[in-house]
């Protein structure tokens, strides 16, 4: 019976690492297809999908929004994250893991209802389609992960170096600037990394914020879908998994320099 | 409040203020205006009635409380042994299995519905591998059904399983392990009765969180279902978009709200609460 386990596990194992991740591979084989229809395997490669897609200007303007929009959660999120994630770590308040748990509420509350919700507001505002507002509200989303990486981050980071430079002297904010910032520089980094990450692939909220001229990529992506299924899609798949395997290999790039102290 | 308390309020405002402003503000504005001052608080009551049993959001319940159970014993199934091989191995076959399960887990949630609709769809590749097998004439209906829904969303799902399991495993002393050994307990024994216990609260926590994330689920039910598979978000969304029904989409979304608070307050007692995103 114990054998018998121990010699099924890395069967069972093997066969659902291969089912997610080879929907993703397929994905990105598609991207590379000669042909106009999806066939696996492609009888030819090519790159016309990506000519499509960086050639069109309705896709450009579609990344550029992503892009811009991206920017604005990620520099948000990151810089209130992180005082927020200090206070967490170095400071004593009430109820704290409760603050916490309302912090992360956003990525918990079913996207629809948060969307409508602020689609609802922002259009009594005219808001809508307003690129700065939907950073800020694609920040929201974005907190809870800037959140969590930077409290294990802080937690690495030595109380007695923050002790130190304000027994010699140093202001608070030169303290924070010169001697708390540049340890957790990989933590901060990587935050940001994945705030920008979570603004980018976001499309329930863009879904209900954007307008024709600040429509994101997932949103294009979401329209084709219900349309038809165009390879281009595919290749703007395969640029968002791009994407996102650079962010990863940054991300243990940055690992390796992180403190150990992970929780 | 002592100083140390004012710093900190002081370091979380901003923070407090983002979320205010773009979260909670617009959520209770949602709720507040359409319900109460669109229309007349004393029509409420009926309003909720009226809402909670018409048949569409009827046999939205059951569809998506369905999907999401099936959802979360998949994932679950699938889960714990991907989790334990992770807990218990290291070195290149960890990277290598952790790598399966961060490269879908930041992926776009609407790349991977793509995936599996370009794997599940009538002339997609299942269908084109098992004609060019001989084993079916016909393309089978894998795209468009209640089937495509519960596979495209186990499969969004599963990392957070695997991710909430392996922490809850990792935590668990192995010196406890080889004392039940020692003690003559044989390896199911020790399965059972040591092992499973332990990592129970990782398969609450991970169970109630897949199933929370499913009950609100949008994206891969709406891409990936037919016309008549309809979950509670999606029906929220058509009151929005296509029959311009505020009231009925604000009394589902409430539902919806309170539910999800629920499960997440049961959560919140049973997991470490950091533990939410695999960082």
């Amino acid at each position: 019976m114990e054998r018998a386990t121990e010699r099924l596990l890395p069967i069972f194992v093997t066969l659902v690492c291969l089912t997610l991740i080879v929907p993703i591979a397929i994905v990105i084989v598609l991207a590379f297809s000669g042909q106009g229809f999806l066939k696996f395997p492609p009888d030819s490669l090519s790159l016309r999908w990506f000519a499509t897609f960086f050639g069109d200007a309705r896709w450009q303007a579609s990344l550029r929004s992503s892009v811009i929009i991206a920017a604005i959660a990620c520099a948000i999120a990151t810089c209130l994250g992180f005082f927020a994630a200090y206070a967490f770590v170095r400071r004593d308040f009430r109820g704290k893991r409760f603050v916490l748990s309302l912090m992360l509420l956003p990525i918990i509350v079913p996207t629809v209802i948060t969307a409508i919700a602020m689609y609802f507001l922002s259009a009594r505002l005219g808001l809508v389609g307003n690129m700065l507002w939907i950073g800020c509200c694609h920040a929201a989303l974005a907190l809870p992960v800037v959140l969590l990486i930077l409290l294990s981050t802080l937690q690495g980071v030595d109380v007695n170096m923050e002790r130190a430079a304000l027994s010699l002297g140093s202001s608070w904010s030169r303290m924070m600037w010169r001697v708390v910032v540049p340890m957790a520089a990989p933590g901060i980094i990587s935050s940001a990394l994945f705030a920008f990450l979570a603004s980018f692939d976001e499309l329930i909220v863009s879904l209900f914020l954007t307008n024709a001229a600040t429509q994101t990529l997932p949103v294009r992506i979401w329209n084709s879908l219900h349309l038809e299924i165009e390879p281009t899609i595919a290749a703007v798949s395969a640029f968002l998994i791009g994407v996102t395997a650079v962010i990863l290999l940054l991300d243990s790039v940055l690992r390796g320099r992180r403190r150990p102290a992970r929780a | 409040m002592t100083r140390i308390d004012r710093q900190a309020t002081f370091l979380m405002l901003p923070s407090y203020v983002m979320l205010a402003v773009t979260f909670i503000v617009p959520l209770m504005w949602f709720f507040v205006r359409v319900l109460l001052i669109d229309a007349s608080p004393a029509a409420l009551p009926d309003t909720i009635l009226s809402v909670a049993t018409s048949r569409p959001m009827l046999i939205a319940t059951v569809a998506t409380i369905w999907i999401s159970l099936l959802v979360t014993g998949i994932t679950l199934l699938l889960g714990y042994p991907l989790a334990y091989y992770l807990a218990n191995r290291g070195g290149p076959r960890f990277t290598l299995v952790i790598f399966c399960v961060i490269v879908p887990y930041f992926t776009s949630v609407i790349v991977r519905t793509y995936s599996w609709m370009v794997l599940l769809g009538r002339n997609g590749i299942v269908n084109q591998a098992l004609a060019h097998l001989g084993v079916i004439d016909e393309p089978l209906p894998l795209l468009y059904n209640k089937f495509a829904i519960v596979v495209g969303m186990a499969y969004v799902l599963l990392p957070y399983m695997v991710l909430t399991l392996y922490a809850a495993m990792r935590a668990i002393d192995p010196m406890l392990l080889r004392a039940a050994r020692a003690l003559g307990a044989g390896g199911a024994y020790v399965f059972r009765r040591v092992y499973l216990p332990l990592s129970l609260h990782g398969v609450i926590s991970g169970a109630l969180i897949v199933f929370i994330l499913s009950i609100g689920f949008f994206i891969t039910p709406s891409l990936m279902g037919g016309p008549s598979d309809v979950m509670v978000a999606m029906l929220i969304e058509r009151s929005v978009e296509i029959t311009l029904d505020w009231q009925t989409a604000t009394v589902m979304s409430l539902f919806l709200l309170a539910v999800t608070l629920l499960l997440y307050a049961v959560y919140y007692r049973v997991t470490d609460i950091r533990r939410l995103v695999g960082g």
